[in-house]
C-alpha cells in the first residue's frame, strides 16, 4: 500500500513541526495517494472503515434493542432507544404530514441522527490514540511509520458529509417525482417561486436549481466544517499542550493544554450533539419540502 | 480537501443503513410503544370501571344487608305470632285434657265410692242379719222377714 504525502520530510530525523503535525493528521488513509482535487478512483479507507463501522454498530445496537422491545416495563437501553425514536418521530410528524413517506423517512432521520452522533463523537478519543496505534502497526508492518495517515473523524471528511447529503438531495428528487407527478413537479420547477409567465420560467428554473444545489452543499458543508474545525482546534490545543516540552520554563503552557482541551472536549460534546441533531432536522425540512407544492 | 469515491460510497452505506434501521428498528419498537399506550388506557379504563363497580357493590352491600334485616324482623315476629298460636292452643289442649282427666277420675271415685258403699252395705246387711240370726237364731224366718230386711238394707243406703 503506497500512501502519502511525499512533501513530508524526514520524519525519521526529527519530531515534525506544527506544521507537518497537523498536515500529517489531516491526511487521510487512501489505498493510493490522492493528486488531482476531484479523483473518482481514490478512497478514504479510513472514513469508510470508521464510518460504516460505527453505522452497523449503531443500527445493530438498535436492532437489539427493538428485537428484544417489550410492551411491559422496558429496559433501559430500551428505555434510552424509544426515547430517541419518540423524540424522532415527533420531530418528523411535524414536518411531514404524510404518514406514508414517514414510514421511511423517520426510520432515516434516526439513522441519520445516531449515526452522526456517533461518528461525531470519535472526536472525544485523545487526538493522536488511534493514530499512533495506526503508526505502530504500520511500523511493524516494515512501512515507514510517519508515512502511516488514520483520520478517526469520518464527518471531518468533506465525502462523508457530502455523501449524505447528497442521498437526502436523492430523496428529495424522489418525493417530489412520486407525490407531484412528473409534470406537477415540472410545472413547479418553471412556475416557482415567480410565478407563471413564460419570460419568467428561466429564471424560475434557475433558482430552483440553485436552490437544490444551496441546499445540497450548505446541508453537507455545515456539519464538515463544524467537525473539521472542532478537530483542528483539537490538534492546536495538543500543539500547545506538547509546546512545554521545547520551551524550558513554561510548564504553563502544559497546564493550558490541559485546561483548553477539557474546556474545548466539554464543549464539542454540545457541538456534537447539535450538528448531528440539526444535519437530521434539515433531512427531515427538505424532504418534507419535497411533499409541498408551491 | 479532495473530492473521491469515498461520497458515493458514503451515500450507498447510508442509504442501506435508514433501509435496515426501517426494516429492523423502527417496526419492533414503535409497536412496543403503540402496545404499552394501549395498555396504559384499557389499565386507566378497567381501573375506573373498578371504581364504579366498587361503588355499585357497595350500594348492593347496604341494600342486601338492609333487606336481610327487614326479612328477620319479619321472620321474627311471624316465629313470635306462630309460636304464641302453637301456646294457646297447647294451653287449651292441655286444660282440655286435665278436665277430661279430671272428670273420669271423678268419675271413677264416684263408682268406686258406690261400689264400696253397696260393698259395705251388703256386707253390714248380712253382718247385721248374720248378728240378728245369731242372737234371735229362731225367730227370725228368712222367707218371713225378707221385706223387713230389705227396709232394713233400703234405710242403710
Amino acid at each position: 500500500m503506497a500512501t502519502g504525502h511525499e512533501a513530508l520530510p524526514d520524519a525519521a530525523a526529527h519530531a515534525p513541526n506544527a506544521s507537518e503535525y497537523i498536515i500529517h493528521h489531516l491526511t487521510h488513509l487512501t489505498q493510493t495517494k490522492q493528486v488531482a482535487l476531484v479523483d473518482w478512483s481514490v478512497f478514504h479507507l479510513d472514513t469508510l472503515l470508521y464510518s460504516i463501522s460505527i453505522g452497523l454498530l449503531a443500527v445493530f445496537l438498535m436492532a437489539r434493542a427493538a428485537r428484544k422491545a417489550t410492551s411491559g416495563v422496558p429496559g433501559r437501553f430500551q428505555a434510552a432507544v424509544e426515547y430517541l425514536v419518540e423524540m424522532v418521530e415527533s420531530q418528523a410528524k411535524g414536518i411531514i404530514h404524510s404518514a406514508e413517506s414517514r414510514k421511511f423517512v423517520a426510520p432515516l432521520a434516526l439513522t441519520v441522527f445516531v449515526w452522526i452522533f456517533l461518528m461525531n463523537a470519535m472526536d472525544l478519543l485523545p487526538l493522536d490514540l488511534i493514530p499512533n496505534i495506526w503508526a505502530w502497526i504500520y511500523g511493524k508492518a516494515g512501512h515507514d511509520p510517519s508515512h502511516a495517515y488514520m483520520r478517526v473523524v469520518p464527518t471531518a471528511d468533506l465525502n462523508a458529509t457530502l455523501g449524505m447529503s447528497l442521498a437526502v438531495l436523492l430523496l428529495c428528487l424522489y418525493y417530489n417525482l412520486k407525490i407531484k407527478g412528473v409534470g406537477g413537479w415540472m410545472h413547479e420547477l418553471f412556475t416557482a417561486p415567480f410565478g407563471s409567465h413564460p419570460l419568467l420560467y428561466p429564471i424560475n428554473f434557475a433558482m430552483q436549481m440553485i436552490e437544490f444545489v444551496a441546499k445540497t452543499v450548505s446541508h453537507g458543508m455545515r456539519l464538515f466544517g463544524n467537525m473539521y474545525a472542532g478537530e483542528l482546534i483539537f490538534m492546536l490545543i495538543a500543539l500547545m499542550g506538547a509546546a512545554w516540552a521545547g520551551t524550558a520554563g513554561s510548564g504553563l503552557l502544559w497546564i493550558g493544554g490541559v485546561i483548553a482541551g477539557t474546556l474545548w472536549a466539554i464543549f464539542h460534546i454540545l457541538i456534537i450533539t447539535l450538528q448531528a441533531f440539526i444535519f437530521m432536522m434539515l433531512t427531515l425540512v427538505y424532504i418534507g419540502q419535497a411533499h409541498e407544492s408551491h | 480537501m479532495n473530492l473521491n469515491a469515498t461520497l458515493f460510497a458514503q451515500l450507498v452505506v447510508f442509504l442501506i443503513l435508514a433501509w435496515f434501521t426501517m426494516k429492523f428498528v423502527w417496526p419492533p419498537i414503535v409497536k412496543a410503544l403503540d402496545d404499552r399506550a394501549k395498555k396504559i388506557t384499557d389499565g386507566l379504563a378497567a381501573a375506573d370501571k373498578a371504581k364504579t363497580d366498587l361503588a355499585l357493590a357497595e350500594k348492593k352491600v347496604v341494600d342486601e344487608l338492609r333487606k336481610a334485616r327487614e326479612s328477620a324482623g319479619e321472620f321474627r315476629t311471624s316465629a313470635e305470632k306462630q309460636a304464641g298460636v302453637i301456646i294457646d292452643e297447647a294451653r287449651v289442649e292441655a286444660a282440655r285434657i286435665i278436665t277430661q282427666a279430671r272428670e273420669a277420675a271423678e268419675k271413677e271415685a264416684g263408682a268406686a265410692a258406690q261400689r264400696a258403699k253397696e260393698t259395705l252395705r251388703d256386707h253390714v246387711a248380712q253382718l247385721a242379719v248374720a248378728g240378728a240370726s245369731q242372737i234371735l237364731r229362731r225367730e227370725i224366718n228368712q222367707q218371713v222377714h225378707a221385706e223387713l230386711l230389705a227396709n232394713l238394707k233400703r234405710e242403710l243406703a
